[in-house]
């Protein structure tokens, strides 16, 4: 369904030069679920943005089923492939009501029966008729970010890209989030690439886990591995340890890699 | 649940409502707490009640204004203030505060023309600029920092030396000096707003540059500027009265404020109404948009709510 070769993404020139992305590869079948976990600065976010189309400099090769995708996406692209991003308090028009935010992609793909389908959309994120109308500072992180989950799926895509989509929220709500992620991937048989820095998190809903650290992929796992620690890489064990939480032996016995 | 009663209440209840029925309903409730804020403000309040006035005044002039503003009667010239002539009469005996009144309809055609003009000019510069940057955005900064470069009156002189005295050309010149200062912020604010997530969220769903730059991006320009052009609103008065009163705006004997006080002006001594009366009017009208201006920053401010 989606497969990444080689990518390689650079920042900068000269002196400032920054190497963000090195040989990155990884496939993601149909149906999957796919993490990218790593710490801050690890590029994983900028796999993502090169995946959606937002970041243009990047060589490698990016597929998706089977056709490669160029550094200009056809509109037909965003049909496919979605994303919802980490900060639901950034991530929708402060101006516009819910209703506007979610009629905008109907407007430019010229879907027609706008009406039906953000009613619909609406009701399988979990919110109410009643919040359809209302503008973003009237709601609550969860449900701005159940608005951008149904943003995201308002135009049937088959790929979401889920760029950290837990991490600006309560912990009491991020667990909701989730499980809604989980049950419309199940309801809608979607492919989702998760980036997160949350272990945790990306082994309760990805099946295959790759781990990246300065901008190169460690190794690529499974969730059973993670779960009984048999890992290879010292550095993923090294990760592990530091999201089981403050330890004081632990953190003495740390390595920089 | 959205039933819009009668009363009071029920109008408020409606207005008010977290859980609006139509996008409509949605928007009024926005408007009406905004209008709450900006009568929270004494002065804004006033300042928006001279521009009333100001607006009757230029839509009845006919009716309000006792005499005919341009007909001479020289038997009648350089009266004080009297039941008959409220603001005295000048050089040519003509009523200053029917000269006044009329003189109120220049003025509105004025900044309305001017607002009309610039400001558009000015936020459509300065979004494009702002979104698509590199060469496209240093060419039309650095044509706006040409036009920046000129004291606005000295400009203004310019244009209308050029294109000859009269209230049209005045007109066109303020307007092409007063759009430079909008694209600056325009692009200031697009610039802040292109890379949030929001932005990024409606490209990645296909739109292209045109509606994000409508739809997305002006309107969030548009707050301030409207609070910088109703702030500009007494400048544009004042230029527009500066070339009425160096005699290239509005000619004689069209009732334009600026060129009353200029000929008023050699009179100061003696009958000081003649200079003062539309002397005053600038004064209360620009005061009254600065007024305004102040109370709309304070509603339209976008940092004000998330």
């Amino acid at each position: 369904m989606l497969k990444v070769d080689n990518l390689n993404v650079v920042f900068g020139h000269g002196a400032d030069k920054n190497h963000a992305v090195k040989e990155v590869s990884f496939l993601v079948n149909r149906g999957e679920s796919f993490g990218l976990v790593g710490e801050s600065g690890s590029g994983k976010s900028t796999v993502l943005n090169c995946i959606s189309g937002l970041l243009s400099n990047w060589y490698g090769s990016i597929e998706v089923d089977g056709a490669p995708l160029s550094h200009k996406r056809p509109i037909s692209f965003y049909h496919k492939v979605q994303m919802v991003f980490q900060d639901p308090y950034g991530s929708l028009h402060p101006r516009h009501t819910i209703d506007a935010t979610l009629k905008e992609p109907i407007a430019i793909h010229k879907l027609g029966d706008a009406n039906q389908r953000v009613e619909r959309v609406l009701s399988e994120v979990g919110l109410g008729p009643q919040f359809r109308f209302r503008y973003p500072h009237q709601l609550s992180g969860g449900q701005r970010q159940r608005v951008a989950v149904a943003r995201a799926l308002i135009l049937e895509p088959e790929i979401v890209l889920l760029d950290e989509p837990t991490s600006a929220l309560d912990v009491s709500i991020q667990a909701e989030v989730l499980n809604l992620l989980q049950e419309i991937r199940r309801e809608r048989s979607l492919t989702y690439v998760l980036v997160s820095h949350d272990l945790a998190v990306v082994s309760h809903m990805c099946d295959t886990i790759s781990v990246m650290n300065q901008g190169e992929t460690v190794e690529i796992i499974n969730r059973e591995q993670l779960q009984t620690g048999e890992l290879k890489e010292s550095y993923t064990r090294q990760l592990l340890v530091a999201s089981r939480g403050y330890d004081r032996q632990a953190i003495d016995q740390f390595q920089d890699f | 649940m959205s039933q819009q009663s009668p009363q009071m209440n029920g109008t408020k209840a409606w207005l008010l409502t977290d859980t609006p029925g139509s996008a409509f309903q949605a928007a009024s409730g926005r408007f009406y707490l905004g209008l709450l804020d900006f009568f929270r403000n004494r002065l804004a309040v006033v300042g928006l009640l001279i521009i009333v006035t100001l607006v009757i005044t230029a839509l009845f002039a006919p009716l309000i204004a006792p005499y005919d503003p341009v007909a001479a009667n020289l038997a009648n010239r350089l009266q004080p203030l009297s039941a008959d002539h409220w603001f005295g009469t000048d050089e040519l005996g003509r009523d200053i505060f029917s000269r006044i009144v009329w003189g109120s309809r220049l003025t509105l055609y004025v900044i309305i023309l001017v607002a009309i003009i610039a400001a558009p000019v000015g936020i459509l510069v300065g979004t494009v600029a702002g979104f698509f940057g590199g060469i496209i955005d240093t060419v039309l900064m650095r044509i706006t920092d040409i036009f920046l470069a000129f004291p606005k009156l000295i400009l203004a002189l310019a244009f209308v030396a050029a294109l000859g005295p009269g209230i049209e050309n005045a007109i066109i010149a303020i307007a092409i000096t007063s759009w430079p200062p909008y694209a600056r912020i325009s692009r200031a604010e697009t610039i802040t707003i292109r890379n949030s997530d929001f932005i990024r969220a409606i490209r990645l769903q296909g739109a292209g540059p045109l509606r994000i730059i409508t739809k997305h991006i002006m309107p969030l320009c548009l707050s301030s500027l409207i609070v910088r052009v109703t702030l500009d609103m007494a400048g544009i008065i004042l230029t527009a009265a500066g070339l009425g009163f160096l005699g290239l705006g509005a000619q004689p004997p069209s009732p334009e404020w600026g060129a009353m006080t200029s000929a008023g002006r050699s009179f100061i001594l003696d009958q000081w109404w003649l200079i003062t009366m539309p002397g005053t009017a600038i004064f209360v009208v620009s005061l009254a948009f600065n007024l305004l201006g102040d109370g709309l920053r304070e509603v339209l401010d976008p940092k004000s709510d998330s």
